[in-house]
């Protein structure tokens, strides 16, 4: 007999540790869901109860169901049963704070209206103990009219009673008990029904009304026209005349209402005491001291990446080049065995080395999210972010795409205002992703350590950062003054209580990000370095007929005989030096990069780099491997690093101008959009392709020029 | 009577009317900031934009311009 599925939607406010109660529930029976049309996506997840199975959707967290953006849109139409993917859900979770009951609740009034079964998840119940406020579940249920359930959700204290609340739910006919709005709203509300005739249900005739701007409003005066603009114009000046005026009576109905609920049910110390979270916020928000902690904090966090995680970056190479030799110890001579060792193993190894990096950043951003840092960050930052058009919340989008612009761009749903939404996006892909650490690591590792000074590498790194940093909101300030140009949005934001972060949600976290990660380094990247290899391989016979591989194996075999004395032996190395060269010069890779070279020397680069850059078009980590692969073996040193450094030594411009060379590659990277990935969340957040290809023109030729003054300079500098 | 912005840090008032762009009345009524509701300002950012008050159990931040729609008699 098959298991009988409940649906059931989550829904509250942030911080309410709704994330927290939906893990809890669903534990690893977790997917993404997508949606049309829009971009918002929600978490699904299972949870067995018995023989039911519920069926779980975590709505993003929200203040109210007042819908001011398409998004907010489909969470309503969600509750409502109107989105066309997903049964109406059979019962309603709110999770609400017991530390902040009153507004809180603000949210529950309006899921009551849905008419759907609600369950109150009464969650950090611990927090409130500890602050003096005692809740008595019962009077709550009998004020509401709603089941309540006691909770703590992060150590599934009540998990097991709200389990049971859902299923007693099930089908029941809802006795909520909610404010009630004046009578004269009720028959506002009912003839504007009654002139889309019954097109939308009432909680939608009624958000119409009530929000003044808001989404629901564009979306049907844009469907009916002006004609519905006037009509709500004039019911609301009549109610406005009648003293209810919108949106305040709506406010205040909801929260006289949730007052009484809250005198009848919780009692609470008659000052409020001061929370250890106030104690830390009059340090972390102090106007000097503040800055200056948020500062240090982003600071240490890039010396981190650079020394913590060295340690299994080289667990991580040990293990590539066992499985590469393993490989040509293995299987014969020719293109499968290269395509394996050469393109797979090398190719997709030199891109998982820096796993333990992003895995750290993203680790780190997760806590700084979790325990609340992040909104006194936006909160900090938001009048810098306001000289370049921008506010606050961008900063957080912002934040994140310092470890990948793809969730940062995704972030972006969170700023309300299209016109901030679009520049913030625009400029995300500016903004130093971990997939540019691989080309810094490499070039400040060949270029800055030896002979340099211990700190250099990390502040090199850091001023790479800063150049993304620094750019972005430039960029930023100019398309929202010309392309972006309109009003300031709503900035309001609450600063949560501080929490100690919870380890399983940042370790789910850094799972999911690290995963989404290597799948990508396994499919996006796997592909190009595929055809990378292809193109640095064929073709492999020469214009005279030798086989170009069977030539290299040889005289490999050569050298790898002992017996040889030092000078046959160096002759041996050089000769398969060059045959190995001659090779990489005659592939396909080899002559487009050569066809570029012209480009690319004003920039100091040579036809490898060019090449190098070029393959890693589509995703730029790349470049790690290509270089790879057209250094291997061509000079006698160990490492990638080395070689570069050799090759360049011989160079007359390289040799000379090797740091300019290096700084202005890096420059480049950090200028242009190398990114399939990116490019295609910008297009589906935007949901046009002149988006995506704007950022792509724009940022190359920022990146090519960033990268040609930089090379000017240095060599001017060096003289 | 005055507006939320020019109150300092440290400063407590009474809310007298919320006369803000729709958009910014609703968000601050959402968060429980209207008519007779009491607020204390906790302070500014750095560069003295935007601030910080307390409403109720919740810390809000939001810029002087919009705090600049809410009138208050400061107490």
């Amino acid at each position: 007999m098959p298991n009988r599925s409940v649906t059931v939607a989550l829904i509250g406010n942030p911080n309410s540790g709704k994330s927290t109660l939906f893990n809890a529930l669903s534990g690893l029976r977790q997917h993404t869901g997508n949606y049309p049309g829009v971009t918002v996506e929600m978490k699904k997840g299972q949870c067995p109860v018995g023989e039911l199975t519920l069926d779980l959707i975590d709505l993003p967290g929200t203040y109210s169901l007042a819908p001011r953006s398409p998004d907010e849109m489909v969470s309503v139409d969600l509750l409502l049963g109107r989105r066309p993917e997903e049964p109406p859900p059979d019962v309603i979770v709110n999770v609400v704070d017991a530390t902040n009951l009153d507004r809180h609740l603000y949210l529950t009034t309006q899921l009551m209206a849905i008419g759907k079964p609600v369950v109150l998840a009464v969650n950090m119940i611990d927090v409130a103990t500890a602050r003096g406020v005692t809740i008595d579940a019962e009077k709550l249920s009998t004020a509401t009219g709603l089941p309540v359930v006691l909770l703590q959700s992060n150590k599934g204290i009540g998990i097991e009673a709200l389990k049971a609340a859902i299923v007693k739910s099930v089908g029941q006919t809802s006795h909520a008990i909610g404010p009630s709005l004046p009578n004269a709203f009720t028959q506002e509300v009912a003839t504007i029904k009654q002139s889309l005739n019954g097109a939308v249900p009432t909680f939608l005739a009624e958000r119409l009304l009530l929000d003044v701007g808001g989404y629901t409003e564009s979306w049907l005066v844009g469907k009916h026209g002006e004609a519905l603009k006037l009509q709500l114009i004039a019911a609301r000046t009549r109610l406005s005349e009648a003293g209810h005026a919108v949106p305040g009576a709506e406010v205040k109905a909801r929260f006289q209402w949730a007052r009484n609920v809250i005198a009848q049910s919780v009692t609470a110390p008659a000052t409020r005491p001061v929370t250890g979270s106030d104690r830390i916020d009059r340090v972390l928000t102090h106007r000097v001291w503040g800055t200056l902690i948020f500062l240090s904090v982003m600071f240490v966090l890039f010396q981190l990446i650079f020394v913590a995680s060295a340690p299994f970056m080289d667990g991580i190479k040990w293990l590539q080049s066992q499985a590469a030799d393993f490989v040509t110890a293995k299987l014969p001579a020719g293109p499968v065995r290269s395509l394996i060792a050469d393109g797979v193993i090398s190719g997709v190894g030199s891109v998982l080395v820096f796993l333990p990096q992003i895995l750290m950043l993203f680790g780190f951003i997760a806590i700084l999210e979790d325990c609340g840092y992040m909104a006194r960050a936006a909160y900090l930052m938001d009048k810098v972010m306001s000289r370049c058009g921008l506010s606050g919340k961008s900063f957080i989008p912002l934040l994140s795409s310092v470890a990948c612009a793809v969730p940062g761009i995704m972030a972006t749903r969170v700023i309300e205002n299209r016109r901030d939404r679009f520049a913030t996006i625009l400029v995300a892909p500016l903004m130093s992703c971990s997939a540019r650490l691989p080309v810094y690591s490499l070039l400040i590792g060949a270029f800055l350590t030896t002979g340099f000074a211990g700190w250099v590498p990390g502040v090199a790194l850091f001023g790479m950062y800063m150049i993304g940093f620094i750019t972005a909101p430039l960029v930023a300030l100019v398309l929202k003054r010309t392309l972006l140009r309109g009003e300031t949005p709503v900035f309001v934001m609450e600063l949560p209580s501080y929490k100690v972060p919870s380890l399983r949600n940042i370790a789910r976290r850094m799972f999911d990000a690290g995963w989404a990660f290597v799948r990508r380094a396994g499919t996006l990247i796997f592909a190009t370095m595929v055809l990378i290899w292809a193109a640095a391989y064929f073709p492999v016979t020469r214009a005279d007929g030798t086989n170009s591989e069977k030539m290299v194996e040889a005289l490999q075999q050569t050298v790898d005989e002992t017996g040889w004395d030092a000078a046959t032996k160096q002759a041996a190395e050089a000769a398969l030096r060059h045959a190995k060269s001659e090779w990489k010069r005659d592939s396909y890779l080899g002559r487009a990069g050569h066809a570029m070279e012209p480009l690319v020397t004003p920039l100091g680069w040579d036809w490898k780099l060019g090449t190098a850059t070029l393959a890693s078009f589509p995703a730029r980590e790349v470049i790690v491997g290509t270089l790879g692969l057209l250094y291997e073996g061509e000079e006698e040193s160990e490492t990638l690093g080395a070689a570069i450094q050799d090759d360049w030594s011989k160079d007359p411009i390289r040799g000379k101008y090797g740091v300019p060379v290096a700084l202005s590659v890096m420059v480049f990277f950090a200028l242009c959009c190398q990114c399939v990935s990116t490019l295609a969340v910008i297009r589906r957040e935007t949901k046009s392709w002149s988006w995506p290809v704007f950022t792509f023109v724009y940022m190359t030729v920022l990146a090519y020029v960033g990268a040609f003054v930089t090379f000017q300079l240095g060599k001017m500098v060096i003289g | 009577m005055t507006t939320l912005d020019r109150l300092v840090k440290g400063q407590s008032a009474i809310v007298k009317a919320v006369l803000c762009e729709p958009a910014v009345s609703q968000r601050l009524g959402e968060f429980g900031l209207f008519e007779g509701e009491r607020i204390d300002v906790v302070g500014t950012a750095p560069l003295g934009d935007p601030i910080e008050i307390r409403l109720g159990s919740t810390l809000l931040t939001l810029r002087k311009s919009e705090a600049a729609g809410v009138r208050v008699t400061p107490l």
